[in-house]
């Protein structure tokens, strides 16, 4: 009882909070803090359901409508927790580290930027792109199958490696993909190389809506798609081949448990997600180059499933949470803050602060925040904070 | 086709590639030692690398602003320099093992490969923010020497600059030595026996724990020399260059072959030659379809052939059954 009568109070006034101080970075993270505990508190489910759905459904959307930086540090929050809970299926359920997969999220980005933009005409002749918008929803399927089938391209070569070859090549693959991206703009020009592609089409929106609260709830949408295929599977006979061959490669294969499909199978639900993210994404941001398809946005998403906890749905919401939080809104707020205190020349300790070097931003610090997550989570708590109980029961008889 | 222009570069191409190559065999061995003791990819290597061309450039413009860059003998500095760097390389490399690997000896594979891959990151940004403080940039550039620039002038296509026989030099030095610890003292000997069986070797009376810091020691100090060397001779460096210079020599010593410390010189030298060549021909064989831009993509490729058709290396792995 008083875990309901807290649930409902945090979110009230966390929500309220918002209302007043717009522009808190630490009010937000309140708001976010008390979803989650709505989620874990001991409440009954019809109460958690009620709550959860009117914090994500009418809340945000009226916290955005009135403050459109939060609703789109919330969509960037969806579009992670869809990343982290594909990447979730391969390294967390498959056990297969995967340090390229931002590479299935820039095919997915591409794979509508090339028709949505007036890119194609370059490449096809004539002038019969940009596509008219209402394809996008048929590419949200085609980059889905575009990154499948990239997925099970690296899948292939890669089925014979273990552990960590297995995640220097895909490394090798995230770069190569990101390497094709900045110079293939000859000798056809396909992707337009590092200056990027722009402007790419948005697709219609209903009832005249702002386009971001539509992108917020089509990313909703997606995320909750993929919880629910992501739960489905867990327990699906997929889901537990996938981690019996987690466990031990050669008893799963000896139980008749098919190693070529299952891991294939693995690669490619793992990438669908990121293309489905990827063209969102690329419409979302009208401009899309290869800079946003880097390495440490692979590591960024396995920080995510990290700290959340390997094979976690929960935890991979949660992680993606709180590293998409720290990096647009913490650290950004630090740097903003710093800047404040140096224009106005405050002294700490007798050092004035305008002294402080020019070329220290916090908001560039992000490798740092991943890597101090990535070792501490390894040597503390390597079942991540959501555990799964089979996962932490592995790791407890371990260590 | 333009053929003599083809061949005309063919002596300085092959030159760079051998320059190249055995930068990437200094810091393979680093890759190659640990793996051959641990069975584990040191991904935090590509920082211990770049922390020593960080420790170089700083001493170099220490002695510049203190004027007396140009007056000290250039060997003298030089070796200073190098062995400053491998200290700083070697030390951190010992500190690394120490805090974020040495807890995860026992946990499955992947574990210390998270936590070293967070350690890569960390390093990075820690080089930035030490910069960013102490001299307000990151992008350093190495102060020249003109007695180093200086360029014997062989023929019209191709010159020699003397810092790149200095670098030859040096790399060729260092692995000797290397060779010579391996292979004739009894820290070598304690080395590959912890490589072959930790259980017996430490039975045998080997402080395991010892000889591990110990592999970290040497190859970080190869690498922290690779670093000075590769400042010497590109110039340019920032936190984030040691990163791809890391997995080509990783690849270098998968190419040799994981573990096999011969293997790491060879596979750095072939990888060193292959880039350098795809680098200069790639373009003129294509007629400019395709240009050096590629040739990252050509070293990974390499990278995926080896460990699907070859998985052992050219000339074998020395670790028993993982590939």
């Amino acid at each position: 009882m008083t875990h309901a009568v807290l649930a409902v109070g945090l979110i009230g006034v966390s929500a309220w909070a918002v209302a007043v101080f717009p522009r808190s970075v630490l009010v937000f993270l309140l708001f976010q803090g008390s979803l989650l505990f709505a989620y874990v508190a001991r409440i009954p489910s019809w109460l958690r359901v009620t709550l959860l759905g009117l914090a994500l459904l009418v809340l945000m959307p009226t916290i955005g409508f009135f403050n459109g930086y939060y609703l789109e540090v919330a969509t960037q929050v969806g579009i992670f927790v869809a990343l982290a809970l594909g990447l979730n299926i391969v390294v967390g359920l498959a056990g297969l580290l995967d340090l390229g997969y931002v590479a299935f999220f820039a095919v997915g980005a591409y794979s509508w930027a090339i028709p949505g933009s007036p890119q194609a005409n370059l490449i096809f002749g004539g002038n019969a792109f940009p596509l008219s918008a209402w394809w996008f929803y048929a590419f949200l399927f085609v980059g889905l199958m575009v990154a499948a089938g990239a997925g099970i391209l690296l899948g292939l070569p890669v089925l014979r490696l273990h552990g960590d070859y297995l995640a220097i090549v895909t490394l090798g693959f995230g770069e190569v993909i990101r390497v094709l991206a900045n110079n293939l703009d000859k000798p056809i020009n396909l992707t337009n190389g590092p200056k990027g592609i722009t402007p790419i089409g948005r697709p219609p929106v209903p009832f005249g809506m702002p386009y971001s609260e539509a992108f917020y709830f089509l990313v909703l949408l997606i995320v909750a798609v993929v919880i629910l295929v992501n739960r489905r599977l867990e327990n699906s006979h997929i889901g537990r081949a996938w981690e019996a061959i987690r466990e031990d490669e050669l008893a799963a294969q000896a139980m008749g448990v098919p190693l070529v499909r299952s891991k294939l199978l693995a690669f490619a639900c793992g990438a669908s997600f990121a293309g489905v993210m990827g063209v969102v994404f690329s419409a979302k941001q009208i401009f899309i180059n290869p800079e946003s398809f880097t390495f440490l946005e692979s590591i960024g998403v396995l920080a995510m499933v990290i700290l959340g906890g390997m094979g976690s749905i929960p935890g991979a919401v949660l992680g993606a949470t709180v590293v998409t939080v720290l990096n647009l809104q913490v650290l950004k707020g630090l740097s903003l803050w710093l800047n404040e205190l140096k224009n106005a020349g405050v002294t700490v300790l007798g050092y004035n602060l305008a002294d402080l070097p020019t070329q220290l931003e916090p908001a560039k610090y992000e490798r740092m925040i991943f890597g101090v997550i990535l070792i501490l989570m390894m040597i503390f708590r390597p079942q991540g904070i959501f555990p799964v109980r089979r996962r932490a029961r592995e790791l407890a008889k371990q260590v | 086709m333009d053929y003599p222009l083809l061949l005309g570069i063919f002596p300085q191409v092959l030159l760079d590639g051998i320059i190249l190559g055995f930068m990437y065999a200094l810091i393979a061995l680093g890759y190659t030692m640990v793996y051959g003791v641990l069975e584990f990819i040191n991904f935090a290597h590509s920082e211990i690398f770049i922390v020593g061309a960080f420790v170089g450039v700083e001493i170099l413009l220490s002695l510049r602003s203190a004027g007396v860059l140009d007056t000290l003998p250039w060997p003298l500095v030089l070796l200073f320099v190098l062995v400053a760097g491998m200290a700083i390389s070697g030390a951190l490399a010992v500190t690394v093992e120490r805090i974020a690997y040495r807890p995860l000896r026992t946990a499955p594979r992947l574990i210390p490969l998270i936590s070293a891959i967070g350690v890569s990151f960390f390093l990075q940004d820690l080089i930035r923010l030490v910069e960013s403080i102490w001299r307000n940039a990151f992008n350093l550039v190495y102060p020249t020497m003109d007695q180093l620039n200086y360029r014997f002038e062989l023929t019209e296509t191709i010159d020699v600059p003397v810092k790149s026989l200095v670098v030859i030099a040096a790399a060729l030095a260092m692995l000797w030595v290397l060779h010579v610890i391996v292979n004739r003292t009894t820290i070598g000997t304690a080395i590959r026996a912890v490589a072959e069986d930790q259980a017996a070797a430490s039975l045998m009376g080997i402080d395991v724990n010892r000889i591990i810091s110990l592999t970290f020691l040497i190859g970080g100090a190869m690498g922290g020399a690779a670093g000075v060397l590769f400042g010497v001779q590109y110039g340019l460096i920032n936190p984030y260059s040691g990163f791809i210079p890391g997995l080509k020599a990783f690849t270098a010593a998968v190419l040799g072959g994981i573990g096999n410390i011969p293997g790491a010189m060879l596979g750095g030298l072939v990888l060193g030659l292959l880039e350098a060549f795809a680098a200069s021909y790639l373009s003129l064989l294509t007629a400019g379809a395709f240009g050096a831009e590629y040739k990252d993509i050509f070293a990974f490729s390499i990278l995926i052939l080896i460990l699907i058709f070859r998985p052992k290396g050219l000339l074998g792995e020395v670790v028993r059954g993982r590939a």
